[in-house]
């Protein structure tokens, strides 16, 4: 255990944390939206996010033909590269949500069949998909090049001061543009989706659905279509996720899924299942004390913190932090 | 409506006076006791020594799809880390082999005994959750038991223990890598007292309890069932029968390492249970010898082995939800 880098480098993880917590935020929404409507965990999201990371690789390196040597780029030519890439992601994950749910769920939830039951068939098709990338990828990961420069915008090395014999530390700082501008558009997606589910007749739909699913087919909500978009919303959000993922971590493998779509769970218990806040709050709790754990107990034990955090939520505040006082945000 | 093969057996069985019972009874397990010498027939496996195959995957995936079929079919809580009291029984074998002089038939009460004790710690505060919730702590468990074994280098990290002793001569039996039968005949000896004890337990209290907690928790618990002590029990009884696999996995391969308990191994263990039809014993054995044995017969398809599975437990949840061999009708929650 050290704790002095944690100090010496606190403000400079604090934000490394973030922008990992926005990442698991919008995943955690995949999860948090897909439970709301069904009142169902969708265990292939974690294989959906994976998706989008070898989407936007696959975007970059075969569409754009960029290799890992490639200088990064600048300008308009970044700008719409990077666009392209998430653009991607998102629609390749959204339509691979939308057919999850046609697979996994929808003949089940008209047959009224239990929960276990869909969930298992949810299980095997994030089977399918991973094991699909695993035997095509033939387990190799895969490098994304790197196209934006990581650049630092701020850059402060931290200094340390004594009172006497007392060491009082001065934390570094730095901002670097990917994880800048990681945090800029997901805040942007967040928002939007937030303002979506609040204010569109479709985000009515699904808030009425979450409510009650069979009150709202009274009421003349399509139930099918509005399953149908939250699981593409969901996917969207997940596919900006494993954009980002790709972007700032440069790397992707067959079962990358796993330990974010765990930790992205994790996000969105730690804020109250079924809630979009309270993913948004979830994740970013979570990325810092991940970060902050990862820094004291070493990397390894990152999937550990979540699982601990999980059980420990889980255990004290099965809601979540926000699961009361958000309500009003609830799906 | 998908035929019920189970209840057709179950009338011959019922139907039968009790001569024909135990023939019938007596036939299975000589047939079974038999297994390890049709090596020669179309039963051999073309890579694998065709006995070693028999204990595991086979005997070993029979062995532990009978105990998560406890957990996952009885009393219907969706456990996702199995592998966690596999890995617990086969570390303890590994850890007491080596370092104490204590043998297998030693060990074996204190494997059982730790994986029971894992399971309990595991169960106290995640049973009070529901099914979605459980199924997600249970698989992040079994990873973290997976992660811990493979961050402490005091037992071995990720290079693991090599070699733990093999069990001691029991009356002519000699237990080496040649003779694997001995090991065959170990796992058959713990599988007959493992349906033993199932068949026990379902028709007596604890049985009935599982079974009405799956139907319906909330009603269980208004009758006056114990739900978190009963759903414990199952939690326990499972990881016993786990953890002593486990520790016959590490007697007979004399060597363990933290890859060998990979999420897989828990998924395939599921898909044991819900291939072979969830909450009935004999279909999880029949499940659990296909999805074992099938891969190592036919290899051609074995790095596509897992896609298969997965395939199959999505085609199988959608059209025959309730397995090869469903269990009995009116045991089938009301709800599906």
């Amino acid at each position: 255990m050290d704790f002095s880098v944690l100090v010496d480098q606190f403000f400079a993880l604090t934000i490394d944390g973030i922008a990992l917590g926005f990442i698991y935020s919008l995943i955690a929404l995949g999860y948090t939206m897909v439970y709301g409507v069904l009142r169902l965990i969708n265990f292939a999201n974690s294989e959906v996010f994976m998706l989008g990371t070898f989407a936007t690789i696959i975007t970059s390196k075969n569409i754009f033909g960029y290799a890992d040597d490639t200088e990064p780029l600048t300008g308009m030519k970044l700008v719409y590269t990077l666009l392209a890439c998430m653009l991607v992601s998102m629609l390749v994950c959204a339509i691979t949500g939308v057919l999850v749910e046609i697979v996994a769920y929808r003949r089940l939830r008209k047959t009224g069949s239990n929960r276990l039951t869909t969930l298992i068939s949810a299980i095997g098709v994030s089977i399918v998909i991973s094991e699909t990338v695993r035997i095509l990828t033939s387990s190799a990961p895969a490098n994304n090049p790197r196209l934006l420069d990581k650049i630092y915008l701020v850059s402060y090395a931290g200094t340390e001061f004594y009172i006497g014999s007392v060491r009082i530390p001065v934390s570094a700082f730095e901002v670097r543009l990917d994880t800048l501008l990681v945090i800029i558009f997901a805040i942007l997606l967040l928002f939007a989706v937030d303002r979506f589910v609040k204010n569109t007749r479709l985000g009515k739909g699904i808030r009425a659905v979450s409510m009650s699913e069979q009150n709202s087919q009274l009421m003349g909500v399509n139930l099918n279509k509005v399953i149908s978009s939250t699981f593409f919303i969901a996917g969207l959000m997940t596919g900006a996720a494993a954009f980002f993922y790709t972007t700032v971590y440069e790397s992707t493998k067959f079962n990358v899924g796993f330990e974010l779509g765990l930790a992205a769970f994790t996000a969105a218990v730690l804020g109250g299942i079924g809630n979009i806040r309270g993913a948004f709050f979830g994740g970013i709790a979570l990325g810092i004390l991940e970060i902050y754990a990862a820094t004291v107990f070493g990397t390894q034990w990152k999937a550990v913190t979540a699982f601990v955090v999980l059980v420990l939520v889980l255990l004290f505040k099965p809601n979540g932090l926000f699961g009361e006082s958000l309500q009003q945000a609830r799906v | 409506m998908a035929i019920n093969i189970r209840d057709k057996g179950a009338e011959i069985w019922e139907r039968s006076p009790k001569p024909a019972r135990v023939a019938i009874a007596s036939l299975t397990m000589i047939f079974a006791i038999c297994l390890p010498f049709f090596g020669g027939t179309f039963l051999n496996t073309p890579i694998s020594s065709y006995e070693a195959v028999l204990v595991y995957p086979v005997g070993l995936f029979v062995l532990m799809a009978l105990g998560l079929n406890i957990v996952v079919g009885k009393s219907g809580l969706l456990d996702l880390g199995y592998v966690a009291f596999f890995a617990i029984g086969a570390y303890t074998m590994a850890i007491l082999g080596t370092t104490t002089s204590l043998n297998f038939w030693e060990i074996m009460p204190i494997g059982i005994g730790l994986a029971m004790i894992s399971g309990v710690i595991l169960g106290l505060p995640t049973l009070r959750l529901r099914g979605d919730y459980l199924a997600i702590v249970t698989l992040g468990f079994g990873e973290i038991v997976r992660i811990v074994a493979l961050n402490t280098m005091a037992i071995g990290g990720p290079n693991g223990i090599a070699n733990i002793p093999t069990p001691p001569k029991f009356l002519s039996l000699e237990y080496t890598l040649q003779n694997q039968k001995a090991y065959y005949w170990t796992v058959l000896a713990l599988i007959f007292l493992v349906i033993w004890m199932i068949r026990r337990l379902s028709t007596r209290r604890p049985g009935r309890a599982w079974e009405s907690i799956r139907q319906d928790e909330d009603v269980a618990d208004l009758m006056g069932v114990r739900t978190l002590k009963y759903k414990i029990w199952a939690f326990a009884i499972g990881a016993a029968i786990g953890g002593a696999g486990g520790v016959v996995f590490a007697a007979k391969s004399m060597f363990v390492a933290p890859e060998m308990f990979t999420l897989n191994t828990s998924i395939l263990i599921l898909a044991c249970v819900v291939f072979g039809g969830m909450g009935n014993i004999w279909g999880v054995i029949t499940g659990a010898i296909i999805l074992a044995y099938l891969p190592e017969r036919i290899r051609f398809i074995s790095d596509a082995r897992l896609l298969i599975f997965g395939l199959t437990l999505v085609v199988m949840m959608n059209l025959r939800a309730d397995g090869i061999l469903p269990r009995k009708k009116r045991e089938k929650s009301l709800t599906s």
